[in-house]
């Protein structure tokens, strides 16, 4: 479980600070207090949803990993367990709601919808993958995943959030955190972080790239 | 009487809290409270108390049908992929998320029975297992291993060939049930390839009473199956 | 009326269609299916004549088809007769394609509310007289109607499945590389983002604006209820303490993310507008480029509760068209999943009811466990605890593993009748749950057939309207049961006739598991990627647990249905949300919603 995996937003930890003793330990008696006490948001999309609710009873007992407590505000919350096909109709929604979550928070996408739209991928709905929007830390193939599936994807995020060190976290630094803006529905869905592009795109309409298979 | 309700709801708790005890005490004493036969009764329709799994120190026995990812399944044996490139899987499935290169000869420039390259998006595979229902070879098939979380999707989630690969060991490990299935089908064929190899080496006797024996040893078994179009 | 679609036209009107020709004369025609297409001046008037004196009082669907090479758009309507059961009555009413519109039937059956609006919303089709035709799925500005077959998504591949690009050639190509905007969305010409004005939520508070209420409690426009001195009379409870919350799309109580607009004035709730569509995905449009037996999965995560019962509708369905009848120990093997998956649905309402009343999980975690163990029976049959795909036309996936009757008969026997008598022990009687149940979001029995209610809902008001006894399916007619009743149509009722129903369910399972028969066929014929469906129409129904659970296929002969509906329980019971809740505190709006039970995967689609 513990081999190196680089991953693009994890904070990388200086060299000349790597051995440091004093930081690591903090590190470490910061990071088991983080981890042990990771609060999901009480928030349920589609199908996955109702595995992640199992995962909370009594059978899987998310209590067990200091996470029962799922909190119904986003204020309060430091997971997002983003659980179901991401419409785009909820999606300002979702966006708005990992706004308001205080840091430091993290995003971990449950099945094969919230990850890349799944199945449902080639519907007019559907958002192909909440990272499309928000930074994921951790993703759980599967269709629904088995509530053990999910557990595992929690182990996951402690052992991402083990390699975090309190010197180069996001948020203590003096810059604010930027929040995502919230995409608006418009004729479709429209990404305003993309709005330029759009605008540019829609007036000169181009042609879809071709195949490079194929070509 | 008010209260009732409340004092009712404490007791069924109760009840649950001694029954856990109880139910571990009586564990105790047949070789440790989780084991793996007491964790089927202690799971089942008998389940009386604490109910939960220990995962990951324990983990529920998955049955044999289980669906997650497929796989592809490597002929141990004959040393190639089961796999035929037929393409049955990849126009099943549901959301498409099964991609085939066929190989092509060099050569001839025709097609030959083997994958040049399999995709299965993780991402997008809703675990229908029609792919491995429908496979005429039985080179697909549904896998258990369900930890598949990572940090990443790009690279991680979207198996390739090598990573769907898995040999027929494992296959038969994990569906027992169905790899026996597989043997007795493959026993039958054979049977009935011998069969008609012998028929028709008492036909061709009959006919050719001269170069009866000769023909008998040269006949070859047929091979398998060709796929449905 | 035969309850199979005939491909030939039908020269004879029949039965209660007779009477029909003989009254409305030209404006009635024979189709080419066992119906009629009523010319759609009159459609109104017919259709008062057929709830009037024919005695179809429930409408139970409506749906459009388009039919892009006749340039025609048909709306297809489903009624049923509720005292005497049977078979629907089919009528259609036909309009062009360009300016697709028809009368609306909410005056005749209210219940077409929502499935009028989604009529409009996904395939265009306006309903002259509908008071607030708005989307419903999708958002207000949303361009095109989606369900229409010449309107593409941005990740259109082709027209059916399977893809040309999957094989032989298979280089694995995602979606988002081949399209222009990388992504999953697409924008008429010149449209220019940086000066859009939204209207998705002004629309849903529109109607808060120009409407008000009536002495019902009922919206009606403006202009319509003025005191003596032409005042509206909402504008009087703007003055006071009108106040608009929005319960949802993310809010714990709405079982999903479903969202109430509710207008209050102090604790009482003058308005409630159910706002839908932020799980649509788009289930039609992809079950329309599905082969068949590729939208067996997808019906799994129709209602995601149950998905045995989804899968067991459309096989009923397309084996209407098919003509094919499963296996005798087949049937017995999908009415045991079928009330397997109604007991799981039913104790995981019951506790979820309980968590909207305030008893925070704890009576759902006692529920969960008796749904965990029925899951493992799924897991074990199907291989998957939820999304079961297991049945297939004609029969069924795979047959029963060793030993799973064994553990099945033991859960059935032993374990579920005294859990459910504990349960019925520890909640019924409880004061907090009959004090904030009893009277609370009551429905009449008349009102509940007029909303198109269907399954518990419509039965805890009064109505014994059960699919398995109406117009028996499978092999339902062999068993005893009762039909769960209730009287009072409060959320009591509604919590009541659950319990009521898993203990029928147990009833059906203890027959079903002693007289299935040890060993035989699971599979009629031989099994099929992709099987050609004779053309024709067919609407297959079950009694799902939240209800009538419908699916209207059309084929045309070619391997992928031309048509797909789903008469989602669901979504038409929550016609019913806002009447039952007007005059009730807004913190039984919450409960008043999980007594219905939906599930917004099947609302949405």
């Amino acid at each position: 479980m513990s081999q190196a995996e680089p991953f693009p937003n994890d904070p990388m930890v200086p060299p000349e600070l790597s051995s440091n003793v004093f930081i690591s330990t903090i590190d470490k008696f910061y990071n088991w207090g983080r981890k042990r006490s990771m609060w999901p948001m009480m928030f349920g999309l589609a199908c996955c949803a109702i595995e992640m609710i199992c995962v909370a009873a009594g059978r899987y007992d998310l209590a067990r990993f200091g996470a029962e407590l799922m909190r119904p505000s986003p204020r309060q919350a430091d997971l997002m367990i983003v659980s179901g096909t991401v419409t785009k109709k909820m999606v300002p929604t979702i966006v708005r709601l990992y706004n308001q979550m205080p840091e430091p928070k993290y995003v971990l996408s449950m099945g094969a919808c919230a990850t890349s739209g799944g199945p449902f991928k080639e519907g007019y709905n559907v958002v192909s993958g909440i990272d499309k929007f928000l930074p994921v830390d951790v993703y759980v193939p599967g269709c629904p995943p088995k509530p053990e599936a999910l557990l595992q994807g929690l182990l996951k995020l402690f052992e991402k959030i083990e390699k975090q060190s309190i010197r180069d976290v996001a948020w203590y630094r003096k810059t604010a955190i930027e929040a995502v803006p919230v995409p608006v529905l418009g004729p479709d869905l429209i990404d305003m972080r993309r709005a330029m592009e759009i605008r540019e795109m829609s007036q000169s309409p181009v042609e879809p790239a071709a195949d490079p298979a194929q070509a | 009487m008010y209260g009732s309700g409340l004092i009712k709801g404490m007791g069924v708790t109760f009840k649950h809290f001694v029954e856990t005890y109880l139910e571990d005490l009586k564990y105790v004493f047949k070789g440790g409270r989780y084991n793996d036969k007491h964790l089927a009764v202690r799971q089942g329709p008998k389940a009386k108390g604490i109910f939960t799994v220990q995962y990951p120190e324990e983990k529920l026995p998955v049955p044999e049908n289980f669906r997650y990812i497929p796989f592809l399944v490597f002929d141990t044996q004959k040393n190639e992929d089961r796999c035929t490139s037929c393409g049955i899987c990849a126009k099943v499935c549901p959301p498409q998320c099964i991609w085939i290169v066929r190989t092509n000869d060099p050569k001839t420039n025709r097609p030959i029975p083997q994958p040049a390259e399999f995709y299965i998006d993780a991402t997008i595979c809703m675990s229908c297992s029609l792919c491995a229902e429908f496979c005429p070879f039985d080179a697909i098939k549904m896998d258990h291993d369900y930890e598949l979380a990572s940090f990443e999707r790009f690279n991680t989630l979207v198996f390739d060939k090598a990573r769907l690969t898995k040999p027929d060991t494992y296959h038969a490990a994990i569906h027992p049930t169905d790899w026996a299935r597989e043997l007795q089908d493959k026993e039958a064929a054979a049977r009935k390839e011998a069969e008609k190899a012998a028929a028709a080496a008492a036909k061709k006797a009959a006919a050719e009473a001269a170069v009866a024996a000769k023909a008998a040893e040269t006949d070859k078994p047929a091979d398998e199956a060709q796929p449905a179009a | 009326m035969a309850a199979k679609a005939a491909a030939a036209p039908v020269a004879e009107l029949t039965g209660p269609l007779a009477g029909l020709k003989e009254k409305f004369g030209e404006a009635v025609k024979p189709g080419d299916f066992e119906g009629v297409v009523i010319n759609h001046d009159r459609l109104v008037e017919v259709a008062t004549y057929i709830r009037d004196e024919l005695g179809y009082d429930y409408l139970t669907s409506v749906t459009g088809v388009d039919y892009l090479a006749q340039n025609e758009m048909e709306v297809v309507y489903h009624v049923l007769n509720t005292r005497a059961g049977g078979a629907p009555l089919v009528f259609k009413a036909r309009t062009p394609r360009e300016n697709a519109v028809v009368p609306s039937l909410i005056t005749v059956w209210p219940g077409a509310d929502f499935q009028e609006r989604e009529a409009w919303d996904l395939l265009g089709i306006k309903f002259e007289g509908h008071p607030y035709l708005k989307r419903i799925l999708m958002w207000e500005g949303f361009s095109g109607h989606p369900l229409r077959k010449d309107w593409k998504e941005a990740y259109y591949e082709q027209d059916v499945k399977p893809f040309d690009s999957r094989w032989p050639g298979g280089h694995h190509r995602r979606a988002e590389d081949r399209v222009p905007y990388a992504d999953n969305v697409n924008f008429p010409a010149d449209f220019d983002p940086t000066v859009y004005t939204a209207q998705a939520d002004a629309a849903v508070y529109e109607r808060f604006k120009n409407y008000e209420v009536d002495e019902r409690g009922q919206f009606v426009p403006k202009e319509a209820v003025k005191d003596e001195n032409g005042n509206g009379k909402f504008q009087e409870y703007l003055e006071t303490d009108e106040l608009v919350v929005n319960l949802g799309p993310q809010h714990p109580s709405t079982h999903g993310v479903f969202r109430m607009v509710v207008a209050l004035d102090g604790e009482k709730i003058m308005h409630l507008e159910p706002v839908m569509g932020y799980l649509h995905r788009n289930h039609e449009k992809i079950g329309e480029r599905n082969t068949y037996i590729q939208n067996m999965p997808f019906t799994d995560r129709l209602d995601y509760l149950s998905s045995m019962s989804n899968n067991f509708g459309y096989a009923l369905a397309v084996e209407k068209l098919m003509k094919v009848t499963p296996p005798e120990r087949a049937e017995y093997i999908r009415v045991i999943m079928a009330e397997l998956t109604r007991i799981c649905n039913h104790v995981w309402a019951i506790g979820f009811l309980l968590n909207d009343l305030g008893a925070f999980f704890t009576p759902a975690l006692y529920a969960i466990e008796e749904r965990e163990l029925i899951l493992d029976l799924f897991e074990a049959v199907s291989g998957s605890r939820m999304m079961c795909n297991y049945f297939r036309f004609g029969g069924v996936a795979r047959d029963l593993p060793v030993g799973w009757l064994e553990t099945c008969r033991e859960l059935v026997f032993n374990r579920l009748p005294k859990k459910v008598d504990e349960l019925d022990y520890f909640l019924s009687e409880n004061e907090i749950i009959r004090a904030r149940c009893e009277g609370s979001g009551v429905l009449t029995g008349d009102d509940a057939v007029k909303y198109s209610t269907a399954g518990p809902v419509l039965r805890a008001s009064g109505v014994a309207y059960d699919v398995r006894r109406a117009e028996p399916y499978s092999i339902y007619e062999r068993f005893e049961f009762d039909v769960a009743v209730r009287n009072h149509g409060d959320v009591y009722d509604r919590y009541l006739i659950r319990l009521d129903e898993v203990r029928q369910s147990l009833r059906i399972l203890q027959q079903a598991l002693n007289q299935i028969p040890e060993k035989g066929e699971i599979q009629a014929g031989k099994k099929q990627y992709s099987a050609r469906v004779p053309a024709g129409q067919a609407y297959g129904r079950v009694e799902g647990p939240k209800g009538e659970l419908g699916f209207y296929v059309v084929s045309d002969g070619t391997a992928n249905p031309y048509r797909y509906h789903i008469r989602a329980p669901s979504f038409i019971n929550l016609t019913a949300l806002g009447p039952m809740s007007v005059g009730q505190k807004i913190a039984d709006a919450v409960i008043i919603l999980g007594s219905i039970d939906i599930v917004l995967g099947e609302t949405d689609r």
